[in-house]
């Protein structure tokens, strides 16, 4: 059972997805885990073949149990007697947490051509809350989806068991609880604002999808996180984690997007080598990302490798947002909602889409005269949307 | 595809997008966004499922006729029967 931060003890199995026997490389993901975060997709980081299942589904286990032996590449049958088990088969210690200076790619990080992302839970469509349930009263997942073709919902769940059920919002609550308790008690934030005209990004926006179908269709917030990931390549300070007393800068940028989770709470998973990814790849990824935490699909990796948080309001939003940062992050980036304002543009008053850029970071790692370079640098890159 | 048809496809596309959200309880002559609290990402993707499913090319230029849960069924009808 992976760490998923400081703040988890233990996670339930829901869902094994490789059967015993199976061959698994690095990279498949071989079970579901529910965690007071959501369900995640846990990895496999070894080649072999998935000898046997060591914790049953439903079972809530503490951080740090096997989940289940793989038997390396060489070790033959014979070999994996059980006296020789123990040294042949190694423990799935899969989403260990990276540390932030890898930059590994993601199995998906080369995805060049632009791609409709696909939902990955199409087998089985269920809300995370659901799934929570089904796991929390030993209903196998099997049974749903037999019970109906569509997507299920918690009801559907409360309705097999037949009984009423208490919210399950509260685990969701308490992990973001836990984390922001954290990052209030030990991280000395300082907060920065800064207004600016984003015009340019929202015309070239218009403009490039004038003649695209909408599956290549650009939004804004591929822009920022691409403008905030170059702007970081200057201020490594605001890059990174500060775990046990040392402030460790990350090479690659893993922005992790602020999601809002629908009914309740928000999850804000990284989008690996932001830096090194076109506006186009970032769209894809943004959609595949956000398809799969609103399907409750998304990996540990993805949790725990962000550097940086970027959480942009959208266009139903008010002005601003002061952030609270994710720890062991050390800032979050807060975007506003872009609105058409009186702006003097070129010496006259004159209606432009105006937004407004919040920093909020720790005051171990930087300093406020860093911090205000850093936002000017981020609206620099937004007045250049085509160098992005 | 009658009108009739093209309400059910849009109603099915939006459950995919809104799950928790009943087609009947929210008003069809409010803001779509507002009443399935869709975000700018979410619309999107309706949007392309809406387009491939119809063929259509749903520019950005038409949203402004995609408001509301009504107002984009009727764009869709329009655009399917000319």
């Amino acid at each position: 059972m992976p760490s998923l931060g400081a703040d988890m003890e233990a996670g339930t199995l829901v869902e094994w997805l490789k059967e015993p026997g199976e061959t698994v490389k690095r990279g498949d993901i071989v079970a579901v885990v529910e965690t007071q975060k959501g369900a995640i997709e846990i990895e496999i980081f070894e080649n072999g073949v998935l000898e046997s299942y060591l914790v049953e589904i439903g079972n809530k286990v503490p951080v740090g149990t096997p989940l289940a032996t793989i038997r390396g590449k060489g070790a033959t049958i014979e070999e994996a007697k059980p006296e020789r088990k123990a040294e042949a088969a190694k423990t799935a210690e899969a989403a260990a947490p990276q540390p932030p200076e890898s930059v590994e790619k993601a199995p998906d990080a080369q995805a060049k051509p632009i791609e409709t992302p696909r939902i990955e839970g199409e087998r089985l469509r269920i809300t995370p809350a659901a799934r929570r349930m089904a796991a929390q009263s030993g209903i196998s997942l099997e049974m749903l989806s037999n019970a109906s073709n569509d997507f299920i919902s918690l009801s559907d769940v409360e309705e097999r068991i037949g009984g009423t059920v208490a919210s399950e919002k509260f685990s969701m609550r308490d992990a973001i609880a836990a984390a922001m308790s954290r990052s209030k008690r030990e991280i000395p934030h300082y907060y920065l604002s800064h207004t600016t005209d984003i015009s340019a990004a929202v015309n070239f926006v218009a403009e490039t999808n004038k003649n695209r179908a909408p599956e290549e269709r650009l939004l804004l917030g591929a822009l920022y996180l691409k403008a905030v990931a170059k702007a970081l390549s200057k201020y490594p300070e605001f890059n990174g984690h500060f775990t046990k007393n040392v402030y460790h800068e990350s090479s690659a940028v893993h922005a992790g997007m602020a999601i809002n989770i629908r009914g309740g709470g928000l999850v804000a998973p990284a989008i690996h080598d932001t830096e090194s990814r076109d506006l186009d790849e970032l769209m894809t990824a943004m959609r595949d990302l956000i398809i799969r935490v609103r399907a409750g699909r998304f990996r540990a990796r993805e949790l725990s490798d962000a550097t940086i948080t970027i959480t942009s309001l959208g266009d139903r939003g008010v002005d601003q947002l002061f952030g609270i940062i994710y720890p062991p992050q050390v800032a979050i980036i807060g975007i506003g909602t872009p609105a058409r304002r009186p702006w003097v543009h070129d010496g006259i008053l004159v209606p432009r889409e105006v937004t407004t850029l919040t920093l909020a970071a720790d005051h171990r790692v930087s300093d406020g005269h860093r911090g205000a370079l850093f936002l000017r640098a981020i609206d620099k890159q937004l007045q250049s949307p085509e160098a992005l | 595809m009658t009108p009739a048809e093209i309400q059910i496809a849009l109603k099915e596309e939006l459950h995919r997008i809104a799950p928790d959200i009943e087609v009947t309880e929210i008003d069809p002559a409010a803001d779509l966004r507002e009443e399935f609290d869709i975000d700018s990402i979410d619309f999107l993707t309706l949007v392309t499922a809406l387009g491939k499913r119809f063929n259509l090319a749903m520019p950005e230029a038409d949203y402004a006729h995609m408001g509301t849960f009504n107002d984009l069924l009727t764009y869709l009808v329009g655009s399917l029967h000319k």
